[in-house]
């Protein structure tokens, strides 16, 4: 395990990785790297396989071929030290997935005490800073279903925070709210990139992607397709990219 | 033809009611206890991917199912002895009711278990939990808690059953009625009062498990929908 990486070494890389779930190949020769603090934009049409690449990543899914190395965990060999990849990967689903019979302070304490082994007193201070990273201070004691769609997800956000990961992982986190209430999550969001944190996400938000993305991945029938820093959702190459940026999805 | 009911002669004998019907609620405390236990671990059991243990449980949980109580408690009875082993029919009885109702709270643990979104297992599995902290920390109360009602009842119904231990004459309230009913001859009295007795032990359960309840899920407690 290599914890202090050199800044050249990228935190999480994919090459040529292979994934099928029986006939379908979902993902054929996928490849690409993201650098310490680097934000990454996951982007394709629906069922093109950006999800499946995200799991890959966090070993969700196990991979068929190729290689991925995530933080120095050599993801897809089956030796895999699974609880330590996950201490340095945080991920959040789009559907938030709290947990219904804890209160948000408990959702947020509970991996640090429970995995690292952190004084209650001490996991309780980082669940009141992360919840306030993420602007929900005054919701400590609520459980999750008395909180809005969005503040459920920014909660998901924070307690995955609460493990400090080297990486995160955003699969569509906005995908099922309300347009009012995407706005505070993509807020946060935004606030960790400016904080330097190193980011992978899959999002529908072209806007977002192009103001926040350090480097966008356009993903096509489980190949990466095109990619390049986000001036190229502006000027696509591909016939595909620029149909894709042109069926109003690109807006901000 | 007319009714002649005669309680006070039946009543007298209230300290061997109370005396069975303590024993009774003593039975179905250490097997409902018990059985939750054995019970959930026989649940977990059919759910993991060794065949071996999954293939055990599924055979114990279907066996029980499909056997009569009184078969299996004389199996109990009759086993032990056989093999040269005394005990009290009281831990006869607390073993067979035991391993009765675990076999049926296996299955009702068995959905609760498949009630838990995949979802809520991977978030947990991503903030790195191992298998038994998933279960301890994430499974087993939202579990509980959706299939509450259906294993309170199953526990009630336990307490109800365990009038056929007194078959291996333990000391409980239906044995009790049989000592009464045949020294005062007074049969029809006597069984009257056992029910009376029996629906007052059924509330005194239901009573229980709801303060259980309020207990163990305080957020239903909170949001003013206890079960
Ligand atoms: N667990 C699975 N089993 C079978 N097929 C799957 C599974 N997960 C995803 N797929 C299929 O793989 C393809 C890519 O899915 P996904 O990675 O979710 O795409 P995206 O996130 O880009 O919409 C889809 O056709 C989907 O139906
Ligand atoms: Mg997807």
């Amino acid at each position: 395990m290599q914890q202090n990486a050199p800044s050249s070494e990228p935190i999480v890389s994919l090459h040529n990785v292979q994934k099928s779930f029986g006939a379908l190949r979902v993902l054929d020769g996928v490849s690409f790297a993201v650098a310490r603090g680097e934000v990454l934009a996951l982007i394709g049409r629906s069922g093109s396989g950006k999800s499946t690449a995200l799991r890959c990543i966090d070993r969700f899914e196990k991979v068929d071929g190729g290689q991925i190395v995530v933080c120095g965990h050599r993801v897809d060999r089956p030796d895999v030290n699974l609880r330590a990849l996950r201490q340095d990967v945080g991920i959040v689903f789009q559907s938030y997935n709290l947990f219904p019979h804890l209160t948000i302070e408990q959702n947020i304490t509970l991996a640090p005490c429970a995995v690292k082994g952190m004084a209650t007193s001490q996991a309780k201070d980082l669940a009141r800073k992360v919840l306030a990273q993420v602007g929900l201070d005054e919701k400590l004691h609520a459980y999750p279903e008395q909180l809005s769609g969005g503040q459920q997800q920014r909660a998901a956000i924070a307690r995955s925070l609460a493990m400090q990961p080297k990486v995160m992982l955003f699969d569509e986190v906005t995908s099922a709210l309300d347009p009012e209430l995407t706005g505070e999550v993509l807020k946060v969001i935004e606030q960790l990139a400016a904080d330097g944190m190193t980011m992978v996400m899959v999002t529908h938000e072209m806007g977002f992607a192009k103001g926040i993305a350090d480097r966008i991945v356009f993903m096509h029938r489980g190949k990466v397709h095109e990619t390049g820093p986000a001036s190229i959702l502006t000027s696509p190459t591909t016939p595909e990219l620029t149909q894709f940026v042109g069926t109003g999805n690109l807006k901000s | 033809m007319s009714l002649q009911l005669d309680f006070p002669a039946v009543l007298e004998r209230w300290p061997s009611f109370l005396a069975g019907a303590v024993l009774t609620l003593e039975l179905a405390f250490f097997a409902t206890v018990l059985g939750a236990l054995l019970g959930t671990l026989a649940a977990v059991g059919r759910g993991t991917h060794n065949s071996l243990i999954a293939g055990a449980c599924k055979v114990y949980v279907e066996t029980i199912r499909n056997t009569p109580l009184l078969v299996q408690i004389f199996l109990v009875y009759f086993g032990l002895a056989s093999l040269g082993l005394k005990y009290s029919a009281f831990t006869v009885a607390v073993a067979a009711l035991t391993i009765n109702v675990g076999a049926y709270t296996a299955e009702i643990m068995r959905a609760g278990f498949e009630a838990i979104p995949r979802g809520q297992i991977e978030a947990a599995e991503g903030l790195a939990l191992s298998r038994f902290q998933i279960y301890w920390h994430i499974i087993l109360l939202p579990a509980v808690e959706k299939v509450y009602p259906a294993l309170t009842s199953q526990f009630v119904l336990l307490m109800l059953a365990s009038s056929v231990c007194s078959q291996i004459s333990a000391e409980e309230l239906t044995a009790v009625a049989n000592y009464i009913q045949s020294d005062t001859y007074r049969a029809f009295e006597t069984y009257i009062i056992v029910a009376v007795l029996y629906v007052i032990l059924s509330l005194v359960m239901r009573a229980g498990f709801w303060g259980l309840g309020l207990l163990l899920f305080p957020r239903r407690r909170r949001l003013g929908t206890p079960l």
